[in-house]
């Protein structure tokens, strides 16, 4: 229908009003009507911020604490952007463009820290490197220090929070880094080569630059969660925005200026995504040929096996192996206080809540993204990135806000919404779809980009409707990509504890409930057990992951 | 008529949940995590044949969710571990009278809402730990003296904001007045050894290891502790000594653990049932033996190795008062650099 419409002549407004109307079909109708459900619970915190008023709070919180707020998250917004991107883009070129021993290994092994949720690693360095922790304990017992007498460097810092942010976000920066490189023509590095430029040279001038959009969307993704991680800043009492959020809205108990602060949030990551865009300008970075040849990869001696091993060897010990360690000794120090927890149960929820969570997700922004596709439309596209904000934002936030809108169409309806909350995982469900949109839609979006529209002209013009397109033709072409988004909303599901916490129903605990739970009453020991659960269940689709990655470029050797 | 209509299909579509509402049960909201209260919840069951649900969360959280689901929440009890947070529960309009004899009987009236809104069910006394091989327990008698020069660099406390200290510091200034309370916060902020960080049993440990040399603490961190099976622990117990702050005024700050019935509980008796059943003695030997904290009915004595430490005066201030002072008390500490 669309396609008829924009054949006919017409100038001026006429044509305008006709394109936008051309390109209000149905599947721009379910996008939008889809992006709006999904932006709903935002918009409800958001208007409270317009609509009330905050007091005296803003001054006092600008001449105390509103300071800190902003310094510290920016401060930490460019330390993880900083640690995120130079480890993933080093670790990515090495094991791509190189072959040296234990180089498949370590390949999937750089994506093992995506199982770890920042909080767990948070209580695990804490519990390690504090000053009662049994390093330090170790190190004043064997040189009879006291605690003037040495320096240690202190993890419950702004460079602490950074590191162990970074030491699980990297990964991101790397899947992406990788990819990017994998796809890269072999035939561009050569002609770099033959006009001259080192190795590093063709690295640093040719290879990086082409991957820009690539590590751009990656360090977003690292930012995002960055911005929207409340459990490990709150642990090392790092004031970030969204630490001076929640304290606002419960401590201080001023919805409205919590709100405020949440709305500035989100006006900072619609600004930034808006200058890496404009930025970029007129660049484009399509590949100009589809030409697959082998990658230029080179074969290491042992001496720069090493330094490989090194460079990709560290972040996954201090992103996996060190904290899995540490974990594991609590359990063997709790004895039987380390099994005092119930398992079986919460592992089953967990499992199922993200699996089901990953279907949710990963199919309406299939939904979505086939609107904003099939009819090209700009209006279908702006609500698609609005619905993406949501991974920028706190899950508290989202979660307080899935609870006024169902509080007023519950009131509107005269519904037992409340019965609904409790009786059903679909608050829970409701939850982890805004949270993490941007999850499943990113992958499916430059999936999508890589199909051309001529095959769905071609499959339109033999006579398919839009709903067969997306099923006979888009789905199997994108199969990769799917099951990268499904995978990814998996293990962020599995990880996820704030919304999970607060839209539960009855007597339903997860993993990350329970860790939660008994960390909160100072049973390190007890909350290591369902932590290290959280982080095998993760291992299956990161393992996964990591396949689908390697077989992306035909031909390439795994 | 058409929404009415819409919310009756909704209702057939989804969820059959009305059903259960005629079920002997009760719905709890708590922010007790404690594993030790499953016992509790059990012995309640097998008792009267009435089953517990629970959901738990942080207080302030469950109380944006009791709003939200309005009439139609399935909660009829709610648990917390702040009295601020109850009373402010109470003050927003979510919870009713309990209407209990026994309750109004077993509860001395300090510790529950006036109107019976709430009832304490447990305490906990914010009490100084010093390391005993260089604190004489004789140097420190208030927390005012927290605040004294001699202990620059030698205070530890967890984050300001914690509803602990929070409640602490709001009844400090019901007693002193903001502004003094503002000064001693300085002071205390100029006196830590490090930056507030850790729980409870992290300050305690913190001092056994040579950290800083006094700290706050709850009681019950420290009788778990006293109490513990494993030997490291035994270790840092050994090393510490507590006392009991303001015996020569107005007493040593205790804060609460209790619940309040909701007001649009569902299962009204059986929810003021449950209450009755956790300030009975059977209930409130448990919270004292397998959570080592102090139990709101006289008739039931303090676990062993909290009696050891002596009995203490408390402060008589009416918990609700944590509620009027808090945002003062935050305040302050956002002022005070109090993190």
């Amino acid at each position: 229908m669309s396609v008829a419409g924009n054949r006919r002549d017409g100038f001026g407004l006429g044509l305008r009003v006709r394109r936008i109307v051309a390109g209000t079909g149905w599947g721009t109708l379910v996008s939008v009507g889809l992006a709006t459900v999904i932006a709903a619970p935002i918009a409800a915190v958001f208007s409270q911020a317009l609509t009330g008023s905050s007091g005296g709070l803003w001054a006092h919180l600008a001449s105390t604490v509103l300071p800190d707020y902003v310094v510290n998250t920016l401060a930490l917004l460019v330390l993880v952007a900083l640690m995120t991107l130079v480890t993933g883009v080093a670790c990515a070129w090495a094991v791509t463009m190189h072959e040296f021993r234990g180089r498949s290994v370590l390949q999937w092994a750089l994506l093992l820290p995506l199982a770890m949720p920042a909080y767990v690693l948070a209580y695990t360095y804490t519990d390690f490197f504090q000053f009662t922790g049994p390093l330090q304990t170790a190190l004043r017992a064997a040189f009879g220090w006291r605690k003037a007498d040495y320096w240690f460097p202190e993890i419950h810092s702004l460079g602490g929070a950074a590191f162990v942010l970074s030491a699980v976000l990297y990964p991101y920066v790397y899947v992406l880094a990788r990819s990017a490189f994998l796809e890269q023509s072999a035939c561009v590095l050569e002609v770099s080569r033959t006009l001259g430029a080192t190795p590093f040279g063709t690295f640093w001038r040719v290879a990086l630059p082409l991957a820009r959009p690539a590590l751009a969307a990656g360090v977003g993704y690292a930012l995002m969660e960055t911005l929207a991680d409340f459990g490990a800043v709150k642990y090392f009492g790092i004031d970030t925005f969204t630490v001076g959020i929640y304290r606002t809205w419960f401590a201080l108990a001023s919805p409205v200026a919590a709100a405020q602060l949440a709305s500035l949030l989100l006006l900072f990551v619609v600004l930034v995504v808006a200058l890496e865009r404009v930025s970029r300008g007129r660049m484009r970075f399509h590949q100009t040929t589809n030409k697959y040849r082998a990658l230029p990869t080179v074969r290491l001696g042992p001496a720069r096996t090493a330094l490989a091993w090194l460079v990709c060897g560290a972040p996954v010990f201090f992103g996996f192996v060190l904290p899995a360690a540490i974990l594991l000794r609590l359990i063997w120090l709790g004895g039987d206080e380390a099994w005092d927890t119930a398992i079986a149960k919460p592992a089953l929820n967990s499992f199922m809540l993200a699996a089901s969570g990953a279907v949710v997700v990963v199919a309406v922004g299939l939904a979505v993204i086939h609107g904003v596709r099939s009819e090209r439309s700009r209006l279908a596209a702006v609500a698609a990135r609005v619905a993406t904000l949501g991974y920028a934002t706190p899950g508290t936030v989202i979660a307080v806000g899935i609870l006024i809108c169902i509080g007023a169409v519950g009131a509107w309806f005269d519904l037992p919404t409340g019965a609904l909350l409790g009786a059903t995982v679909f608050g829970i469900l409701y939850g982890y779809l805004i949270r993490f949109f941007q999850v499943a839609y990113g992958p499916l979006e430059s999936g999508f980009a890589k199909v051309s529209p001529n095959i769905e002209g071609a499959a339109r013009s033999l006579g398919s409707g839009p709903v067969q397109v997306l099923f006979l033709v888009q789905v199997p072409l994108l199969r990769a990509s799917i099951l990268s988004a499904a995978l990814l909303v998996f293990v962020d599901i599995m990880k996820e504890l704030p919304a999970t916490m607060i839209l539960r129903p009855f007597n339903f605990d997860t993993l990350a409930v329970e860790a939660f739970r008994m960390a909160s009453t100072e049973r390190l020991d007890a909350a290591a057990l369902p932590a290290l659960i959280i982080v095998l269940v993760g291992l299956l689709p990161v393992i996964l992951l990591s396949r689908s990655l390697n077989s992306s470029r035909p031909g390439h050797r795994q | 008529m058409l929404r009415s209509k819409i919310g009756a299909l909704a209702l057939l579509a989804g969820i059959g949940v009305c059903a259960g509402a005629q079920a002997q049960e009760v719905n709890i909201y708590n922010s007790r995590h404690y594993n030790t209260d499953k016992a509790i919840y059990e012995a309640f069951t097998a008792k009267t044949g009435i089953k517990v649900n629970v959901i738990e969360g942080n207080h302030d959280e469950l109380i944006q969710r009791l709003k939200a689901e309005g009439a139609s929440s399935p909660a009829d009890l709610f648990i917390t571990v702040d009295a601020g947070r109850l009373a402010l529960a109470a003050r927003e309009g979510l919870l009713a009278p309990a209407k209990s004899e026994f309750l109004d009987k077993v509860v001395p009236p300090n510790l529950r809402g006036a109107d019976g809104t709430w009832y304490g069910l447990s305490m906990r006394a914010r009490v100084i730990v010093y390391a005993k091989d260089r604190v004489k327990p004789e140097d420190i008698k208030d927390y005012e003296d927290l605040a004294k020069p001699v202990w620059k660099g030698r205070v530890l406390t967890r984050s300001g904001t914690h509803p602990y200290n929070l409640a602490l510091t709001a009844s400090m200034v019901a007693a002193n007045g903001e502004a003094k309370t503002e000064e001693w916060a300085k002071g205390l902020v100029a006196n830590f050894a490090r930056a507030p960080k850790g729980g409870d049993t992290d300050q305690i440990k913190a001092v056994a290891a040579g950290e800083g040399d006094v700290a706050l603490s709850n009681s019950y961190y420290l009788g778990k502790l006293l109490t513990s099976s494993k030997p490291d622990e035994q270790e840092v117990a050994k090393k510490v000594g507590a006392i009991f702050p303001n015996q020569g005024n107005r007493g040593t700050h205790v804060n609460l653990s209790g619940a309040g019935v909701v007001k649009t509980a569902p299962h009204r008796a059986d929810a003021v049932k449950l209450l009755e059943f956790m300030a009975s003695p059977e209930a409130q030997r448990a919270f004292a033996d397998s959570n080592m904290e102090f139990p709101v009915n006289p008739a039931v004595q303090p676990h062993p190795a909290l009696a050891a430490l002596g009995a203490f005066k408390q402060d008589p201030l009416n918990a609700a008062s944590y509620l009027d002072h808090n945002d003062q008390a935050l305040r302050i500490m956002d002022r005070a650099g109090w993190k």
